[in-house]
C-alpha cells in the first residue's frame, strides 16, 4: 500500500482509468481464481477487523498470520489484507483465502498454523473451521453460498470486505471515483445529474425518508454567499452499525458520494459529523480524505479540473439528539448541540446561517452507483416508493447478527428467518424493533409485510437508519418500551417541555408499572402523554420519543394490563413480579440450585425435592441457571 | 412579490408582513397565544411549547412564537388538540416545579402561576420530584434558585444575545438539565456584571433580587439613626406600576409622601446629584477635549457597564470618566456636605438609595466607596423591593397626596431626570457644555438626535466651530461593539460616548418592576421627558443647590475636593477572579 506522498496526482477520467487498469491486476485473484499471481503474491488472506470481528480478536489472528507466515518464509507470497465489516458479525472472527474463496468463522489464534498449511499450503479447506449448514449441518466453502448472504443484495457494501479500506488503489480498480469523473464531464449540466438522483428514486436513509433529489434542489435553488454539505455520521440507536461499517469497510464510497453531491448541490465545504465513539471510522475516514485529497478527487482541482471543494471530520461527543441536523449544525458550529424550531430549514439558513444539504451516510455512499449505472438502474431494485436496496443491522435475539443489504421490499419475515436464521435457543419469535428508540414494534402477525418506508410507518413503526432489534417470548413488552424509553429520556437535550418533562412522566410509568405498581389509568395517562408529546414536541427526538410506548400498547396491550391489574409479568421477566418455584415432581435433589443461591433461601435434603423459601429469596435467577438436569425450577 | 401574507386564524384573516411569527398574526387579531419562553426582546426559541398552534395540513402542531406565518395558512389556535397539548405541557412544568408560591419572591406576579390560572389547571397527576438544587447567594445583587427554574433559557439567551456576557448556559441533559454558570461556580465567581436583566426576564423566582428591606427598616427604627434616603431619576416612572399605574406615570410626589411615611428622615434627591455629575463630567469632557488625551471619553453612570469594562476589557479603563455615578456622588457629599450643613453627625447617618438598578447594590459596597471617611451609600433598594415595602407596611399609595423633596440635595433639573433613560446623560451633559463653551443660552434644549431605543445612536455637535462626535449605545452587547470599535482606532472619530448596561437605561434597570406591558420601555421614556419638560430648570448648571454646592463647598468642577471626593479610579477586574 503506497503512503500518502507515494500516491499519484490525477488530472483527468483518462488517469484514473489507467490508474484502475494498473491496480486492478494487484487483487485479480480475488475475482478470478485463475488469474496470474501479481508479485509472486499467489494468496489474498481477508480479514474482518471491523469493530464487530475486532472486539471477538481478530487482530490476534492477524498477528497469529504473520508471525506463522513468517515462520514458513511464505509472508512475500501471501497477503494479510484487513479488510472492514464483512456483514457476518455473528461469526466473527472470520475470513476469506482468495484464490481459492474459502470463508472459515470464529477463528482462534490456535487455527492459524493449519490453515496456511491446509489451505494455502495444500488447496485443502478445513472443514472444522467452515461455516456449516443449520438445517443439513453441511460444511460450506463459499460465503456466498451460505443462507445469510444468499438472500443478500450487497450492492451497496459490494466493496465492503473485498477490500482494504485504508488503500484507495483498491477502491479505483473496483470502479471508484469513476462516477466523480462522470459527473464532472458534466459539471456544466448538473441538473442532468440531479435528473439520475430524482430518477433513482432515493429516498433519505436516515429515518424520515425524505426524497433525496427534492432535498438538495431545495438547498441548489437557496440563494446564499456559501453552501454547505453535511453528512451526517453520528449514527446512535441502540442496535444500529450500518453506517460505522460502511465507514469502516468502504470510506471513499461516502467521500465520492458528497464530492458529486456538493458538485450537483453547489456546495464549497464538507462537513462529516461522526461519532467520536467510532474511533476507527474517524481515523478511515481522515486516511481517505488525506489520500483523496493527495489523488486529486478532493481539495483543489478535482481530477484537473477548476473546481475544488474540501470535507472535513467533526467528531462529535455522544449526544444522540446531535443526530437530529439543526442540533448537529449547532454542535459543528461549536455551539450545544440543541435543536432549534424549523423553519428556517437547514436548505434555506443552515450550518453558520448559509445553504446546507445533510444526508446521513448511507444515503451519500448511495450516489456513486446512481451516478455511474444510472437512476433506472438503481429505481430496479425495490418497490415502487422505496427504490434500492437497505442496509439492516440485525441484533437481540436473532441467530445471525449481522449487517445484511437487502432490497426494499423483502418481507420482515425474509430478514429474519432465511438470513437472520431465526431466533436463538429455538425460542419463539415475538416482535422486532425497528427504527430504533424512534420507531415501534412489530409483531408476529405484521412480519409478511414487505419492508419498505410506507409500510412500515403504516404499521406504527418506521425505517429508521435500519436497526433491526428482534425480541423473543421471554421479553417483556413494557419492559421493552421502558428501555428505549430510558434511553430517550437519557438522551432529551432538555429544552423543550415535552421531550424533558414528558419522557420522564412516561418512564415514571413504566417503572411503576413493571415494579407491579401499575394502577388504573396509568394506559390512559401513557396514552394522553404520548399522543401530546408526538404533536408538541420540538423536534424529532421527542415526536417519536413515545413510538415504542405506542407500538407496544397497540400491539401488546394485554401485557401492559397483566401487569397493572394482575401484578402478573406473562413473559416471567419482571423480577417484582415473579416467583421462582421448584416443581416437586421433576426436582431430583442434586443440590446445585442449593449451593447456587447467594441467600440461602433454597433448603432440601439430597435426593429429594428441594423448595424454595419466598421470603428470602431476591429472585436472582442463579437457581433457575443452575438447573440443569430437568427444567424443575420455574417462574411464575 | 407581496411583501405581506395572508392567512387564517380561528376563521379570522390576516394579513403580515412577511417574516412575522403565527403568534405575531395572531397578536394582531387580539388573540393571544400563552407562552412562556418567547420574550419580545429575544429571538424566537420554541422550547416551552406552550405557544403550539394548530396548522391545517401539518403532522405535528407548531410553535407560533417561532413558526413564520405563510400564504394561506389555516391556523387553530384554541382547537381541543391544541388546548389538551398547551394544557398538559403546563402540568408538565407545573408537576416538578416548587409549590410553594406563598412565600415566593414572584408570588402574584409570576408568569408560570398566571399561566396555570388562565388555562384552569385544578389538578396535577404527577408526583412532585423534590429538585434540589442548592440556592446561589454569593452575588451583592442577585440569587439563584436552579429549582424554580422552567428552562425557558430567556436568562441565557438575554445575558449571551443582548448583554454578550454569557454568565449562564444550560449544563446537563433532559430532565437533569439546568441552568448554570460556566463549570458551576457561584455567581460571584464569574464575570457577571450585576445588571439584573436575567432577574427581569425570569418567568418566575429562579433568579431574584438579593432583599435589602429589612436592614433598611432596622436603621429606621433605629432612635439613633438619621435614614436619608435618595431617589433615582428612573423610579419615579415605574413606581407606580407595582401599584397598577400604567408604566410612564410620573409618581415622583407620591414616592415622596410614601417614604416619609415608612419613617425616613430624609427624602432626597438623585437628580441633585445627576447634576452634580454634569458638572463634573462635562468639565472632564472638556478638559480631555482640550488636552487629547484618553479620548473618546466615555460615562460611568451605569454600574454594570462599570463592571464590564473592568471584566472584559481592563485595559481600556482610561477612556472611562473618572467621575462617580449620581448614587454615590450622593453618598459621598450626604456624609460630608450635607451633615455639616445640617449640622448632623455623619457616623449615624444611614445613608439609603432606591435605585433601578441591583449593580448599584454592589458598587455601594466597592472599598473605594468611603470619601466621606464611612461607607457612602449603606443600603440600595431596588424599586421592586420599595414596592414590597410599601404593600407590607400598608400604606395606600395611589391616595397619597404628593409632597415635595426636603431640601438641599433635593432639587434636581429636567437634565437630571433624563439620566434614567438611554442618551440622557449624553443630552444632559451636552445642554451644559454647550453653554459652558459657546458662552450663549441653548434654545433646543432637545438634542433628538441621541434619543431613541435605535441600537448605537451618533451625533454630530457643534460647540462654537468645535465639532464634537458623540454615540450613545445601551445593553452591554452593544457597548462590547462600541469598545471594539474603540480598538479598532475609532474609525468613526468619537469624543464622547454615553453607554447604560441595560437595553433602554435605568427605566428598564434590573431593579424595576416587571413589566407585561411591552411598550413599557417606551412608556417609562416617555414619561421621563414629559418630567423633563415640565420641569422649570433644564440644565444641570442651572440647578440653585448645585451651583451653591460649588460656591459653599467644592469651590469648582473637578477641582481638589471633587477629586476627592467625587471621582474614583477603575480597576482590573479579573484580579478577583484569577485567584
Amino acid at each position: 500500500m503506497k503512503s500518502i506522498e507515494e500516491l499519484p496526482r490525477l488530472k483527468s477520467a483518462e488517469e484514473l482509468e489507467a490508474l484502475k487498469l494498473k491496480v486492478l491486476p494487484r487483487i485479480a485473484i480475488r475475482k478470478d481464481p485463475a488469474a496470474k499471481p501479481y508479485n509472486d503474491v499467489t494468496h489474498h488472506i481477508m480479514i474482518c477487523c471491523d469493530t464487530g470481528c475486532a472486539s471477538s480478536g481478530a487482530r490476534a489472528i492477524v498477528e497469529a498470520f504473520t508471525k506463522e507466515l513468517a515462520a514458513r518464509e511464505m509472508e512475500r507470497t501471501v497477503d494479510i489484507v484487513v479488510i472492514g465489516c464483512h456483514g457476518f458479525c455473528e461469526m466473527g472472527p472470520l475470513l476469506v483465502i482468495y484464490p481459492d474463496d474459502v470463508y472459515y468463522i470464529r477463528l482462534r489464534p490456535d487455527d492459524v498454523g493449519e490453515i496456511i498449511d491446509e489451505t494455502i499450503i495444500n488447496h485443502r479447506p478445513v472443514p472444522k473451521l467452515l461455516y456449516h449448514d443449520r438445517e443439513s449441518l453441511r460444511p460450506i466453502v463459499r460465503y456466498n453460498e451460505i443462507e445469510f448472504y444468499a438472500k443478500q443484495n450487497r450492492v451497496l457494501l459490494a466493496n465492503c470486505g473485498q477490500i482494504n479500506p485504508e488503500d484507495v488503489e483498491e477502491y479505483v480498480a473496483n470502479d471508484g471515483y469513476k462516477a466523480l469523473a462522470k459527473a464532472l464531464s458534466r459539471r456544466d449540466d448538473p441538473l442532468s445529474l440531479l435528473e439520475e438522483v430524482k430518477k433513482s428514486g432515493l429516498r433519505g436513509r436516515g429515518g424520515g425518508g425524505f426524497p433525496t433529489a427534492l432535498k438538495w434542489e431545495l438547498c441548489r435553488q437557496a440563494e446564499g454567499e456559501e453552501k454547505f454539505i453535511i453528512c451526517n455520521a453520528d449514527e446512535g440507536d441502540p442496535g444500529a452499525f450500518m453506517d460505522r461499517s460502511l465507514m469502516e469497510g468502504d470510506p471513499h464510497r461516502l467521500l465520492e458520494g458528497m464530492v458529486i453531491g456538493a458538485l450537483i448541490i453547489g456546495a464549497q465545504e464538507g462537513y462529516i459529523y461522526v461519532r467520536a465513539e467510532y474511533p476507527v471510522a474517524v481515523k478511515r475516514l481522515k486516511n481517505a480524505i488525506a489520500q483523496a485529497e493527495a489523488m486529486g478527487f478532493l481539495g483543489d482541482n478535482i481530477l484537473g479540473s477548476d473546481w475544488s471543494f474540501r470535507i472535513y471530520v467533526r467528531e462529535g461527543a455522544g449526544a444522540f439528539v446531535c443526530g437530529e441536523e439543526t442540533a448537529l449544525i449547532h454542535s459543528i458550529e461549536g455551539k450545544r448541540g440543541m435543536p432549534t424550531p424549523r423553519p428556517p430549514f437547514p436548505a434555506i439558513s443552515g450550518l453558520w446561517g448559509m445553504p446546507t444539504n445533510n444526508n446521513n451516510v448511507e444515503t451519500w455512499a448511495n450516489i456513486p452507483g446512481i451516478i455511474l449505472n444510472g437512476g433506472d438502474w438503481f429505481a430496479s431494485y425495490g418497490t415502487e416508493k422505496s427504490k434500492g436496496t437497505k442496509v439492516f443491522a440485525l441484533t437481540g435475539k436473532i441467530r445471525n447478527t449481522g449487517l445484511a443489504e437487502v432490497s426494499m421490499g423483502l418481507t420482515m419475515r425474509e430478514i429474519i428467518y432465511d438470513i437472520g436464521g431465526g431466533i436463538q435457543n429455538n425460542k419463539k419469535f415475538k416482535a422486532v424493533q425497528i427504527g430504533g428508540p424512534s420507531g415501534g414494534c412489530l409483531p408476529e402477525s405484521m412480519i409478511d409485510r414487505p419492508v419498505d418506508y410506507d409500510s412500515l410507518i403504516e404499521a406504527g413503526a418506521m425505517m429508521g437508519s435500519g436497526g433491526l432489534v428482534v425480541v423473543d417470548e421471554d421479553t417483556c413488552m413494557v419492559a421493552l418500551a421502558q428501555f428505549f424509553l430510558t434511553f430517550t429520556r437519557d438522551e432529551s437535550c432538555g429544552k423543550c417541555t415535552p421531550c424533558r418533562e414528558g419522557t420522564t412522566r412516561m418512564l415514571n410509568i413504566l417503572n411503576n408499572i413493571v415494579k407491579g405498581k401499575g394502577k388504573a389509568g396509568d394506559i390512559e395517562l401513557l396514552e394522553e402523554l404520548a399522543r401530546n408529546i408526538k404533536l408538541s414536541a420540538l423536534c424529532g427526538l421527542g415526536q417519536t420519543s413515545a413510538n415504542p410506548i405506542l407500538s407496544t400498547l397497540n400491539y401488546f396491550r394485554e401485557e401492559y394490563k397483566a401487569h397493572i391489574y394482575e401484578k402478573r409479568c406473562p413473559a416471567h421477566h419482571c423480577i417484582d413480579l415473579i416467583t421462582y418455584w421448584i416443581d416437586a415432581d421433576k426436582c431430583i435433589g442434586c443440590g446445585a440450585c442449593r449451593k447456587k443461591c447467594p441467600v440461602q433461601a433454597i433448603d432440601g435434603a439430597p435426593k429429594k425435592p428441594h423448595t424454595i423459601d419466598i421470603s428470602k429469596c431476591i429472585k436472582c435467577g442463579a437457581c433457575f441457571g443452575a438447573c440443569r438436569k430437568n427444567q424443575a425450577i420455574f417462574k411464575k | 412579490m407581496s411583501d405581506n401574507v395572508t392567512l387564517t386564524i380561528d376563521n379570522l384573516e390576516v394579513s403580515v408582513p412577511k417574516g412575522v411569527t403565527i403568534w405575531g398574526a395572531a397578536k394582531k387579531l387580539g388573540i393571544n397565544i400563552p407562552t412562556l419562553c418567547h420574550h419580545p426582546d429575544l429571538k424566537p426559541y420554541g422550547g416551552c411549547r406552550v405557544c403550539v398552534v394548530e396548522i391545517q395540513g401539518a403532522k405535528a402542531l407548531a410553535a407560533s412564537c417561532s413558526c413564520p406565518a405563510a400564504e394561506g395558512q389555516k391556523v387553530k389556535t384554541n382547537s381541543p388538540i391544541v388546548r389538551e397539548a398547551r394544557r398538559l405541557t403546563v402540568e408538565l412544568l407545573l408537576a416538578n416545579h416548587p409549590r410553594d408560591c406563598f412565600t415566593c419572591p414572584r408570588n402574584q406576579n409570576c408568569e408560570l402561576q398566571a399561566l396555570a390560572m388562565d388555562l384552569g389547571i385544578r389538578e396535577v397527576r404527577f408526583d412532585l420530584a423534590k429538585p434540589s438544587w442548592p440556592i446561589d447567594e454569593t452575588s451583592p445583587s442577585l440569587a439563584r434558585d436552579p429549582n424554580k427554574c422552567v428552562l425557558c433559557g430567556r436568562c441565557v439567551r438575554f445575558c449571551s444575545d443582548i448583554q454578550s456576557c454569557s454568565v449562564y448556559t444550560f449544563a446537563n441533559r433532559g430532565y437533569g438539565s439546568i441552568v448554570s454558570t460556566a463549570f458551576g461556580k457561584d455567581l460571584s465567581e464569574v464575570r457577571c456584571t450585576l445588571c439584573g436583566q436575567c432577574s427581569v426576564v425570569c418567568p418566575v423566582g429562579a433568579i431574584t433580587v438579593k432583599d435589602h428591606t429589612e436592614q433598611v427598616l432596622a436603621a429606621i427604627n433605629d432612635p439613633q439613626k438619621i435614614v436619608v434616603v435618595q431617589t433615582a431619576p428612573s423610579v419615579r416612572v415605574a413606581l407606580g406600576e407595582s401599584f397598577g399605574l400604567a408604566p410612564g406615570t410620573i409618581v415622583t410626589g407620591q414616592m415622596v409622601a410614601v417614604l416619609r411615611r415608612l419613617g425616613f428622615d430624609r427624602i432626597l434627591d438623585t437628580n441633585f446629584t445627576a447634576d452634580v455629575t454634569i458638572m463634573e463630567e462635562a468639565t472632564e469632557f472638556l478638559q480631555r477635549l482640550e488636552s487629547g488625551k484618553n479620548l473618546p471619553m466615555i460615562t460611568s453612570c451605569s454600574p454594570g457597564w462599570i463592571n464590564f469594562l473592568e471584566m472584559f476589557y481592563p485595559e481600556m479603563v482610561e477612556y472611562h470618566s473618572t467621575c462617580k455615578s449620581p448614587q454615590q456622588i450622593f453618598g459621598a457629599l450626604v456624609k460630608t456636605y450635607y451633615a455639616e450643613k445640617e449640622s448632623l453627625v455623619s457616623s449615624k447617618i444611614v445613608s439609603v438609595s432606591i435605585m433601578p438598578c441591583t449593580a448599584k447594590k454592589f458598587e455601594c459596597l466597592r472599598p473605594e466607596m468611603n470619601a466621606s471617611g464611612y461607607q457612602d451609600v449603606d443600603y440600595v433598594l431596588t424599586t421592586r423591593e420599595l414596592a414590597g415595602l410599601i404593600k407590607s407596611s400598608g400604606l395606600h399609595f395611589n391616595s397619597l397626596k404628593p409632597e415635595p423633596y426636603d431640601s438641599l440635595m433635593g432639587q434636581g433639573t429636567g437634565a437630571a431626570t433624563i439620566f434614567g433613560v438611554t442618551g440622557g446623560v449624553m443630552e444632559a451633559a451636552l445642554r451644559t457644555a454647550y453653554e459652558v463653551v459657546t458662552k450663549k443660552t441653548l434654545l433646543e434644549v432637545e438634542f433628538t438626535a441621541v434619543r431613541g431605543l435605535e441600537g448605537i445612536r451618533e451625533a454630530e455637535i457643534d460647540l462654537d466651530g468645535t465639532k464634537i462626535k458623540v454615540a450613545v449605545a445601551h445593553g452591554l452587547g452593544r457597548a462590547r461593539k462600541v469598545l471594539e470599535s474603540i480598538k479598532a482606532g475609532n474609525p468613526n472619530g468619537w469624543h464622547f460616548i454615553e453607554v447604560m448596561a441595560c437595553p433602554g437605561g435605568c427605566i428598564s434597570g434590573g431593579g424595576q418592576p416587571i413589566s407585561r406591558d411591552l411598550a413599557y420601555r417606551r412608556k417609562r421614556i416617555n414619561g421621563l421627558y414629559q418630567d423633563d419638560r415640565e420641569l422649570a430648570l433644564r440644565k444641570s448648571h442651572e440647578n440653585p443647590e448645585v451651583q451653591a454646592l460649588y460656591r459653599d463647598f467644592l469651590i469648582e468642577p473637578c477641582g481638589h475636593l471633587s477629586h476627592k471626593l467625587l471621582h474614583t479610579t477603575l480597576h482590573n477586574a479579573n484580579e478577583r477572579f484569577h485567584k
